[in-house]
């Protein structure tokens, strides 16, 4: 055991390292079909990264045709073939479809399972003292599920008729009937069949977190001493595991719907000459089926980052984070709400008005553990001792988008106010930044943070800071600008605006948005450099090089599989005792016994310190 | 491009160029590793006042040059009322970002890592987080309140008189049925669509026979007026951004809207200084390819020309001869206007008059 520890410090041993484990387990094994978290974490984490670049260049290409729309496009013909018009321009169909694959693949496969998957997978088994998760091969296979998933997505985007086209929300009619649009076609089926997989990937990795977090808790590990990060996990996969099912309903009956002949989504069709024979259906209950995923859903990839964010924020503050019962409380306050909200989204389907007012009575009242949260953060910054590490300016730059982002969600769940508003890019801005941006934060401050103890190595920081930078000066160029055309009226999802009078202005502005997301995409390359890089080349990290109390800090630099060599370690206190009056450091793990801190003990430890020795 | 996407342009390219240098001025003054740190450290934390400043100062710049662009002055009372309700929020949400972002992004420089200083143990503070729960849940409860009442008489039933249509959305277009001087609409079905009668009106339902489609839709100022919508293939919605109304277009499920129109365009055209201004109607609900076109012209006038437009406009089944066949022979003296083609020597021509009464009369 003191073998294996010594060798880890090491960098350079890493090699050694690796010759004894191959002996336990093949290549295969150990890297693809492996039963590791840690592993299993870091594909999720490069197989998001890699959706991510795809989803983005996908944003890239519709925001030529929106800023540039005189612009010609003959040069992406050899990439996009006939969906490039004889005119040399993006031909509306594929617009379409390229603005459903990026809410898609954005939504579902970088920031649920990319950052979700990630994170919980690596965090959850380090953080609470396991060796790994409750079932390794039940978190094998959600990886599988999820990579399969991704694989028929994937195919889709280059089918004859094109992937599907209907928006992320996918609304029947419209992607029921296949005449209605050409990626109603075959790319639906395939979205449809990539969404049922990836919903099981999600179950099987919920359900996993979930009996993790309850059951393989190390010796002290009790609920209220738990990291925010592993309270957000926790709370992300009830939330996936209660409404991701309903999902799942929602596109079995719209399959039976599309290949079946049932009518759970349809009525009254008449499309092409033709009417259809469905009767007696209603596209109203497959957007509150949809919904009902739908919002807890912006919680699923929102909550882990705000996680991540806290313990970032802490760690470098070398402050306790303030109100950590009340960070608690509000994330829970948010779960239990996120599930009877999701009418807001359906304001002016033509649901029942007093249903609407329900429904935006309990949507503000999300607003305040948000308020919440977002005060905490600040105040956890207030009198603090503050290190800029990248993971930290992106965390400080998450609580920014947050707040920015979230306030809009007040005038978008007033009822009156959502009338004009609602499908406008008055709500693109609101979920780019509050969704969006925030997740895409909180995923870059955790790949920062836990790069060391992923890989054992440090990203170069320098490019950390202009990654940042460009990245926070970047989403609010793109995205701000954005609820200006939405209080002009602006539609989403169009194709182009010169159709009409009332929006055939902010040309000007359009333009500028396309040069500032080239350039805040540009930007990320940055990122990827630096992260592909550092695996192989970065600085060797030190155990714990960013003083953090968190028990993934005490496993050794490259841990193996079961994380610690020898016992795992007791804890004995809660993981933010940072610049604690009276210890002799600006930190005390969580490993630290209070018998061993007499000059910081309060007089609340005194008593804990009891209970400890009665043990 | 013109002026300002340059300007736009340059400011962008400006900020990466002092992000830029300052970053080149670290690298190369920090020759030796811990002195680099702890300049990088302080560059960070300045960098936060200055995104403050310089992204506050963008917007603030930037807010009377959009609102240039923005709709008109809303159109009907109740986009009065909602676009004041707006940017009452709106100043109210500001403010909470302002301050926010001036505490968040100023903590950064003021609390940057100092050596030898000790963070502040602050762990928690029950009058502030009860404060801080309750301030926002009071602000909250009076905007839910406001809504509230708005959202009620926006979405309360229409007056009993009020001038009703029908507008229908399909791929990709808007139709309009107005229910003619009866003022009924007859029923309709949709598998009775065909060419020429696109709405699927039954045919032996004679409160069909005088309604009239036109081009455009006309609404007479200062009346109530009820949209009654539907669709036909897949999910439309009706988007009148100058009198801020929406509502979805869904098969199988009629939907609504009312208002009352403020301006007639013509009045309009004369608040706005636009002489081609019109009132629009587009579609903001995804339903294909050419959702963007979907757009419909819509002409408020007085009442008097209202009324005029409305008695001169003639029924669908004027010269739809396809239709016509089709409908009993029993029920086509109902038909407006309507002179029997192939009888027309036997019967007496008859003006018929163009009032709803002498219809009705017309069949004792
Ligand atoms: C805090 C995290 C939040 C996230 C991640 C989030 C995410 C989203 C997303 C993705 C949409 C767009 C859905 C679409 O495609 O139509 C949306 C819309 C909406 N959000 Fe949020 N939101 C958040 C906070 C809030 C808050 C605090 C409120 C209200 C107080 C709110 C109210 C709304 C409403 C009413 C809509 C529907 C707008 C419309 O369809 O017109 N959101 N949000
Ligand atoms: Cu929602
Ligand atoms: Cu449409």
């Amino acid at each position: 055991m003191a073998h294996l520890e010594h060798t880890a410090v090491h960098g350079h041993d890493v090699h050694d390292e690796h010759h004894e484990e191959h002996h336990e387990l093949s290549f295969i094994r150990k890297y693809i079909f492996s039963e590791d978290h840690k592993v299993i974490g870091k594909q999720f984490l490069i197989t998001g990264l890699i959706w991510a670049v795809i989803g983005g260049t996908l944003s890239m290409i519709f925001r030529l045709q929106l800023g540039l729309p005189n612009a010609d496009l003959e040069w992406l013909r050899p990439i996009l073939g006939e969906w490039i018009t004889p005119d040399h321009k993006l031909s509306q169909e594929f617009y379409l479809a390229l603005v459903t694959m990026h809410g898609t693949i954005m939504v579902f496969f970088v920031l649920t399972a990319g950052l979700s998957g990630t994170f919980s997978n690596f965090l959850i088994p380090l953080q609470i003292g396991a060796r790994d998760m409750a079932s390794g091969f039940l978190n094998m296979l959600s990886y599988w599920f999820f990579f399969v998933s991704g694989v028929l997505m994937f195919i889709s985007l280059f089918i004859e008729t094109g992937p599907a086209s209907g928006g992320w929300v996918i609304y029947p009619p419209l992607s029921a009937v296949q005449e209605a649009m050409p990626g109603s076609g075959l790319g639906m089926t395939l979205w449809l069949c990539a969404m049922a997989l990836f919903i099981i990937s999600s179950l099987l990795g919920g359900i996993n977190y979930i009996t993790t977090i309850i059951n393989l808790r190390t010796k002290g590990m009790t609920f209220d001493r738990l990291p925010l990060t592993i309270w957000a996990f926790f709370l992300t996969a009830i939330i996936g595991v209660l409404s991701f099912p309903v999902l799942l309903s929602a596109a079995l009956l719209l399959i039976f719907d599309r290949s079946f002949g049932t009518s759970f989504f349809l009525s009254d069709i008449y499309i092409n000459g033709h009417a259809l024979d469905h009767v007696g259906g209603s596209p109203i209950l497959f957007q509150h089926l949809f919904w009902f995923l739908g919002h807890p859903e912006v919680y699923i990839v929102l909550l882990p980052a705000l996680g991540i964010t806290s313990e970032i924020i802490s760690t470098n503050s070398r402050k306790p984070i303030f109100g950590y019962k009340a960070m608690i409380g509000s994330m829970i306050g948010i779960t239990f709400l996120s599930f009877i909200v999701w009418a807001h989204h359906m304001f002016v389907t033509g649901m029942n008005p007093f249903l609407g007012s329900i429904f935006m009575l309990l949507t503000l009242i999300i607003a305040v553990p948000s308020a919440v949260k977002a005060f905490n953060y600040i105040t956890t910054l207030w009198q603090g001792n503050l290190i800029f590490t990248p993971g930290m300016l992106f965390s400080i730059g998450l609580v920014s988008v947050f707040i920015s982002g979230g306030v809009t969600g007040i005038i978008l769940g007033n009822a009156a106010l959502d009338v004009h508003l609602h499908d406008t890019y008055f709500v693109v801005a609101h979920f780019h930044l509050v969704m969006g941006s925030a997740s895409f934060f909180g995923f870059m401050a955790g790949v920062y943070h836990w790069f060391p103890k992923m890989f054992g190595r440090m990203m170069d920081e320098r490019l950390g800071y202009v990654h940042f930078w460009m990245t926070f000066v970047g989403v609010y160029l793109v995205f701000f600008p954005m609820h200006y055309q939405g209080i002009a009226g602006f539609p989403r999802r169009y194709y182009t605006y010169t159709v009409y009078n009332a929006f055939n202005s902010f040309h000007d502005l359009e333009a500028f948005i396309s040069i500032a997301a080239f350039i805040t995409f540009g930007a990320q390359f940055i990122f990827g450099f630096n992260f592909f890089y550092s695996i192989f080349k970065g600085r060797p990290a030190s155990s714990n090089p960013w003083r953090s109390n968190t028990l993934e800090w005490t496993t050794p630099l490259h841990p193996g599989h079961g994380n610690w060599v020898g016992e795992i370690p007791t804890v004995y206190r809660w993981p933010y005792d940072y610049s604690k009056p009276g210890a002799e450091d600006d930190f005390i793990p969580q490993t630290v016994p209070y018998s061993q801190t007499a000059s910081s003990n309060t007089e609340h430890d005194a008593e804990l310190l009891k209970n400890e020795q009665s043990h | 491009m013109d002026f300002k996407v340059i300007l736009s342009i340059a400011t962008f390219v400006l900020i990466l160029a002092v992000l830029y240098l300052v970053y080149r001025v670290t690298t190369i003054s920090g020759a030796i590793k811990g002195s680099s740190r702890k300049i990088d450290n302080k560059i960070n934390a300045f960098l936060f006042p200055v995104f403050l400043v310089v992204m506050f100062g963008l917007a603030f710049w930037y807010n009377p040059i959009a609102a240039k662009n923005y709709l008109p002055e809303a159109a009907c009372d109740t986009g009065v009322e909602t676009d004041k309700m707006f940017w009452i929020t709106i100043y109210i949400i500001s403010t909470v970002v302002v301050i926010t972002h001036i505490l968040l992004l100023t903590f950064p420089y003021f609390y940057q890592y100092k050596e030898g200083r000790k963070a502040k143990y602050f762990p928690d503070n029950n009058t502030l987080e009860i404060g801080w729960t309750i301030a926002p849940a009071i602000v909250l409860a009076g905007l839910i309140a406001y809504g509230w009442s708005t959202w009620t008489k926006i979405t309360g039933p229409a007056p009993e008189k009020s001038n009703e249509l029908e507008i229908m959305g399909f791929q990709f277009a808007w139709k309009v049925r107005y229910p003619g001087k009866d003022g009924k609409f007859g029923k309709y079905y949709f598998r009775n669509i065909q060419a020429g009668n696109d709405f699927g009106l039954n045919l032996d339902d004679k409160n069909n026979f005088d309604d009239f489609i036109p081009n455009e839709i006309h609404l007479p100022v200062g009346q109530p007026v009820k949209f009654n919508i539907r669709a036909r293939d897949v999910l439309h919605s009706v988007f009148l951004p100058h009198f801020r109304q929406k509502m979805d277009a869904v098969p199988g499920m009629p939907t609504s809207l009312w208002f009352t129109p403020l301006y007639t365009t013509a009045e309009m055209r004369k608040r706005t200084g636009n002489p081609q201004f019109n009132y629009e109607l587009a579609c903001t609900e995804v339903c294909g390819k050419g959702h963007y076109s979907m757009r419909y012209i819509v002409v408020v006038d007085t009442p008097e020309d209202y009324k005029k437009w409305y008695e001169s406009s003639t029924s669908w089944l004027t010269d739809n001869d396809d239709i016509v066949k089709q409908i009993n022979p029993e029920l086509r003296k109902f038909i407006p206007n309507y002179t029997p083609k192939e009888e027309v020597k036997q019967e007496v021509q008859v003006e018929v008059p163009s009032d709803s009464t002498s219809v009705v009369s017309l069949k004792d």
